[in-house]
């Protein structure tokens, strides 16, 4: 369960987070809506420990782990994966080799045996079909040269061969064409468990008719203004952010 | 072969900090006295037996040094060097031909447990006899190694020589085969080529002769591994390649050096002669001890390879992964004389802590239609200094000569630097030559996306590292390219953060 609790934090000097509370219980997907610049990206970005992201008041643990207090690897190693809102380039570095160095980082962390090359390419095949993917996928250097359909895809591939207790998708369906959007969908519902939550960031109603949330909360500078159940996303997509950000003006 | 994964993950669990291979080694060992004179060479050509003519060679080399001067021209700054206060001559005692692994000095032994050596290859390189055979069916890799100023021991010497090549000592390749050393010897670095070359062409000691006959693809990787151990004593090693008509070889070295206060020299010569339609391929994994963090000690390493496509159609290519050294002056370097002839150049340095590189190659294009490629990755951290530089030059004959070079520098923190400084002469009009260069930083999103999919921060480093030195090191031998990654990730371990 993830629980966040009058979350804090600043960037650069000014005040993003200003008292974030959210509950995400084990084996639930949440939606987390609002306005561009609310902070979405920079909870994100906090939770999952980016550097410059200082937290200044509050707390967040996952299954009763302290995040904040631990590096980004470690909150990793604890089940925590963040689908990036812009997934980076790594020139020279093999999508395979990447995602086998990760796996083994986390499964070495967890005290569980490394996979060879054999066995992880077997697993990351299996992956790449579950999403509809070519192999040719596992072969290009990390997002380099990838479309931007790509690149999200990409995220979802990593997630599916990562499968993290708790995962945090930053817009991954923006710029998706529906296809695209039912494959991501797909890798979100194909975890869906007891076991497994997530928070998904998005704009669109679209990808909620796909990955039905069990809730649904709205940002407004830097607070949680609304929460609702997936009615609130559809309200949201025909009367716009202005009434909540009303509210928390 | 020996130095493949092995060695580090041995030597990573002999000693958890600073430089894995810092250890020393107590050996029984023959030392001259410090310092350099005519003597001293009289001393190291009776010792090694030489013919005359060798004797007269290097007192011409010593006479040429004498009239030449350090050259300062390389971005590297280090206090004087104190030519007599070097040894020149250290050999470990070893009567010859052990029976079995338990007469062999242990010291010896260990030195090649550290180093990753496997035991059956040990016993080789120790000399036990009758090991050779058994062992011819599952090695692919021919082990010279050179320990201080002596090689210890060749291993598939006979299983090479049916096949007609030639790889031995060079100390021994003067005994035996005096004629081929005397007609190739010098005839790409001559003894006065430079300060450093005409000292190493004075005392050099030892180092591997590698002679591939007319039309033999050499059925083996042949390596050498050299290591620095006696206090105070420089290495000199002399390594002499020749590839007659359309033979083809791949050569690998590996070095490293005890942790040392004191800083050691290191002057080597390397020469290359690939015949018509030859190839020569040469891959070196330099590893010698850097010094601390403070600058102090380390392994200065004052090298002049060279290589000469001296046939149409041969080709030279230089692969190396330099990562050790406090000082690093070193420009492997391809003269294409043969028409149509090919010169390669892949490098990746790497400079931590207060290390100095000042390294890159020379392409002399002389022959028509030849092509070099030069590929240089510098990789700069801590408050080190990284310096690539290359001349790439086009005689008047060099017709429709080409070259591509690409100089890439990785920067690691705010204080470090990196170089380049690119030469080109072309003197003929028909010559295409491009250059392209970059400079980057890691940059902050790479190593967190990397920490997000749960790597540690140096794991993210060494991943981001390697993939920016991917061109090069696929030009490795696939051994070698592991333990290149490895080392690569290893020898920036702290440098981040
Ligand atoms: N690295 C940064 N440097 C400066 N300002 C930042 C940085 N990251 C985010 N911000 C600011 O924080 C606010 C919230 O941004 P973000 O979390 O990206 O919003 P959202 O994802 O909801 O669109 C914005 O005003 C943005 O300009
Ligand atoms: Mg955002």
């Amino acid at each position: 369960m993830l629980v966040i609790d009058d979350l804090r934090a600043r960037v650069e000097g000014k005040d993003i987070l200003n008292g974030v509370d959210l509950v995400v219980p084990t084996g639930e997907v949440h939606a987390l809506m609002g306005p561009n610049g609310s902070g979405k990206s920079t909870l994100s970005y906090v939770l999952s420990g980016r550097e410059g992201y200082e937290v200044t008041g509050g707390t967040a643990t996952f299954d009763g782990v302290d995040l904040l207090s631990i590096p980004p690897e470690e909150r990793a190693a604890a089940g925590l994966f963040l689908a990036f809102q812009y997934p980076v380039e790594l020139p020279g570095v093999g999508n395979a080799n990447f995602l086998r160095t990760a796996l083994n980082a986390v499964r070495r962390q967890r005290g569980e045996p490394e996979l060879d090359a054999v066995r992880f390419l077997k697993l990351a095949r299996a992956a790449t079909k579950r999403l509809s993917m070519s192999d040719e996928m596992l072969k290009r250097n990390v997002n380099v040269g990838f479309s931007g359909g790509e690149k999200k895809r990409n995220e979802v591939l990593q997630m599916g061969i990562l499968q993290p207790k708790l995962a945090i998708l930053d817009e991954t369906d923006s710029g998706l064409d529906i296809d695209a959007l039912k494959i991501v969908s797909e890798g979100v519902n194909a975890l869906r468990g007891p076991d497994f939550s997530a928070l998904v960031i998005t704009h669109y109603q679209r990808l909620l008719d796909y990955i039905v949330p069990d809730r649904v909360h709205v940002l407004v500078r830097g607070r949680i203004v609304r929460s609702g159940g997936p009615e609130l996303a559809r309200e949201l997509e025909t009367t716009g952010y202005a009434a909540a950000e009303a509210e928390a003006a | 072969m020996p130095a493949v994964p092995q060695t580090l993950d041995t030597v990573q669990s002999v000693t958890q900090s600073g430089y894995k291979w810092g250890f020393s080694t107590d050996i029984d060992m023959e030392i001259a006295p410090k310092g350099l004179s005519e003597d001293t060479i009289r001393l190291i050509s009776a010792r090694k037996e030489e013919p005359e003519w060798l004797l007269e060679w290097r007192l011409q080399a010593f006479a040429a040094w004498r009239q030449m001067a350090e050259p300062h021209w390389g971005k590297l700054h280090y206090a004087p060097i104190d030519y007599q206060d070097i040894h020149y001559y250290a050999a470990p005692k070893r009567s010859a031909g052990p029976h079995n692994l338990d007469e062999v000095d242990p010291a010896l032994l260990a030195t090649y447990e550290k180093l990753g050596i496997p035991l059956k290859e040990r016993a080789i390189l120790a000399g036990v006899q009758g090991t050779e055979a058994a062992e011819e069916e599952r090695q692919q890799v021919a082990v010279d190694a050179v320990f201080d100023s002596v090689s210890v021991a060749t291993t598939f010497r006979e299983s090479l020589a049916k096949a007609g090549v030639i790889f031995c000592p060079i100390s021994a390749a003067v005994r035996e085969y005096p004629e081929l050393v005397r007609s190739y010897l010098g005839s790409v670095v001559p003894q006065g080529d430079n300060f450093f070359a005409a000292l190493n062409s004075a005392v050099f000691t030892d180092g591997s002769f590698v002679f591939v006959p007319k039309g033999v693809r050499c059925p083996m990787e042949l390596s050498t591994y050299f290591r620095i151990n006696a206090r105070n004593s420089g290495q000199f090693e002399r390594t002499l390649i020749i590839a007659e008509d359309g033979a083809t070889v791949s050569y690998l070295e590996g070095c490293t050096a005890p942790q040392r206060d004191e800083n050691q020299l290191h002057a080597a010569v390397v020469e290359l002669v690939a015949l018509e339609g030859a190839f020569i391929k040469y891959s070196t994994v330099q590893n010698w001890y850097p010094g601390d963090a403070e600058g102090r000690g380390g392994i200065y390493n004052f090298v002049t390879k060279r290589g000469e496509c001296r046939g149409a159609r041969s080709r030279i290519s230089w692969t190396q992964v330099e990562t050790g050294s406090a000082i690093t002056w070193k420009y492997p370097s391809c003269i294409l004389r043969g028409d149509g002839s090919v010169g390669e150049f892949y490098s990746v340095a790497v400079t931590t802590n207060r290390q100095q590189a000042d390294t890159g190659t020379k392409m002399i294009h002389l022959g028509a239609n030849t092509s070099s490629t030069i590929i240089s990755k510098g990789i700069s951290a801590g408050h080190s200094n990284n310096t690539y530089r290359g001349l790439v030059r086009v005689g008047p004959r060099a017709r429709g000569a080409r070259n591509h070079t690409e100089c890439d520098s990785l920067l690691i923190g705010e204080h470090c630097g990196a170089h380049t400084v690119p030469y080109i002469e072309s003197r003929n009009p028909t010559a295409r030559l491009e250059h392209e260069a970059t400079t980057s930083k890691i940059a902050e999103d790479q190593l967190f996306y990397c920490r997000q999919r749960g790597l540690s921060e140096e794991d993210a480093v060494g991943l981001i590292v390697n993939g920016f030195c991917k061109d090069v090191l696929k030009e490795l031998p696939m051994e070698f390219a592991v333990e290149a990654q490895k080392l690569l990730a290893l020898s920036l371990e702290g440098s981040v953060g």
